[in-house]
């Protein structure tokens, strides 16, 4: 009980406070902004509670969809915003000598697939690839043997074509898009069912750069 | 010296703009542009957004320096790793005003004024970061965070 009075002032002062300046801030008075951007790299969350809420955002966006692919176009759409942001943050995050905004598609890709990567997954990607087919010169995989964020979905019978790492594959494009470089990026299963697989859940992001920006790449290689 | 600060967005839409004057040898923080002149802010600004696509792609550093100048208006660039540019128009203050004691002060090209430039848009990018971490806020949307402003409002007093 002894705690309840503070309760009521707080609450009563709050209000006050915001309608005055037309902004709320919290009681200590301390915003985001008051906060460093770097942080301590044990810091790590809880996994049981991202696969709750990952659970929950796959069936959110599972409402009201026709197919799989319109399905994995809202999971994509998801990551797309965090992708874009987690570049500023993390190039902010880096030593400043290497600070430098990625110029080309591989210094970007092996930002996507270190320094992102662990970011998210405390682990690089498994592979990098360029594709080896001369007619999609544009096009390029990133693997993840065991994606984090499938750890917990089970796929139902009739949805195989279905690879939550969509959203995975969202937070790619955000961070492509967002350095210039833009593209479409698509999550595709790999692994095979059989018995002995080692890596059942195999993931590929493919990552397919528009036409301009392959063009604009070879022009600035040359110059 | 004037400054006239302004954020670009990747489809080049102003995001955010502010205008103020130095602090730094007595001065009052208010921008002291030529009235007829002022309105050309904007303009001169955009019109460098040109140059700032070329050397944008020759250099992976942030802070792109100096990079252009229209008469007596000199543009500093940061570009963000969102290609996000924040440009600083900065015009030191018409030679007729004032005597010939400010020579080292007035030179807009020299390092120290380039330092302390980039002191300014480190700052400003810091709180640009974490102002764009709003769950809320999504790509080219105006910066209308008066936590935001103060704090570039800050950063202009403590370095310029």
């Amino acid at each position: 009980m002894a705690s309840q009075p503070t309760k009521w002032a707080l609450g009563n002062q709050a209000p006050a406070r915001g309608s005055s300046q037309g902004l709320r801030t919290p009681a200590n008075g301390k915003t985001i902004y008051n906060r460093p951007l770097n942080r301590s790299r044990t810091q790590e969350l809880s996994q049981a509670s991202f696969a709750y809420l990952f659970g929950e955002m796959v069936s959110y966006a599972q409402r009201r969809v026709t197919d799989i692919q319109d399905l994995e176009k809202r999971l994509n759409n998801q990551g797309h915003p965090i992708g874009l942001k987690l570049l500023d943050l993390l190039l902010y995050r880096e030593p400043p000598r290497s600070q430098l905004r990625p110029l080309n598609i591989i210094a970007l890709l092996q930002f996507i697939t270190t320094v992102l990567w662990k970011h998210l997954f405390a682990r690089p990607a498994d592979a990098l690839e360029k594709s080896s087919n001369p007619e999609t010169p544009d096009e390029y995989m990133i693997t993840d043997n065991e994606p984090l964020v499938n750890q917990y979905i089970s796929v139902p019978k009739g949805m195989d074509q279905l690879n939550c790492a969509a959203f995975v594959a969202g937070v790619i494009e955000g961070a492509c898009d967002g350095a210039g470089f833009a593209a479409r990026v698509t999550a595709h299963s790999m692994g095979t069912k059989t018995e002995g697989e080692l890596w059942p859940g195999k993931t590929i992001f493919l990552v397919k750069f528009q036409p301009e920006i392959v063009e604009r790449e070879q022009f600035l290689g040359k110059s | 010296m004037s400054y006239y600060f302004a954020i670009i967005g990747t489809q080049d839409n102003p995001l955010f703009e502010y205008e103020f004057g130095t602090s730094k040898q007595g001065g009052d923080g208010v921008a002291r542009f030529p009235e007829q002149a002022r309105h050309m802010n904007q303009f001169i600004v955009h019109g460098s957004l040109d140059i700032v696509e070329e050397v944008q792609w020759a250099n992976g550093s942030m802070y792109l320096k100096c990079i252009d100048r229209f008469y007596n208006n000199f543009v500093s660039c940061w570009m963000t790793g969102g290609n996000v540019k924040f440009l600083l128009l900065h015009a030191p203050s018409q030679p007729a005003a004032t005597t010939t004691t400010r020579t080292s002060i007035a030179n807009p090209t020299s390092p120290q004024t380039e330092e302390a430039i980039k002191q300014f848009f480190t700052e400003v990018y810091e709180n640009w970061i974490k102002a764009i971490m709003s769950p809320f806020y999504h790509v080219n949307m105006e910066a209308r965070s008066p936590i935001f402003r103060q704090r570039v409002v800050a950063a202009g007093k403590k370095y310029l």
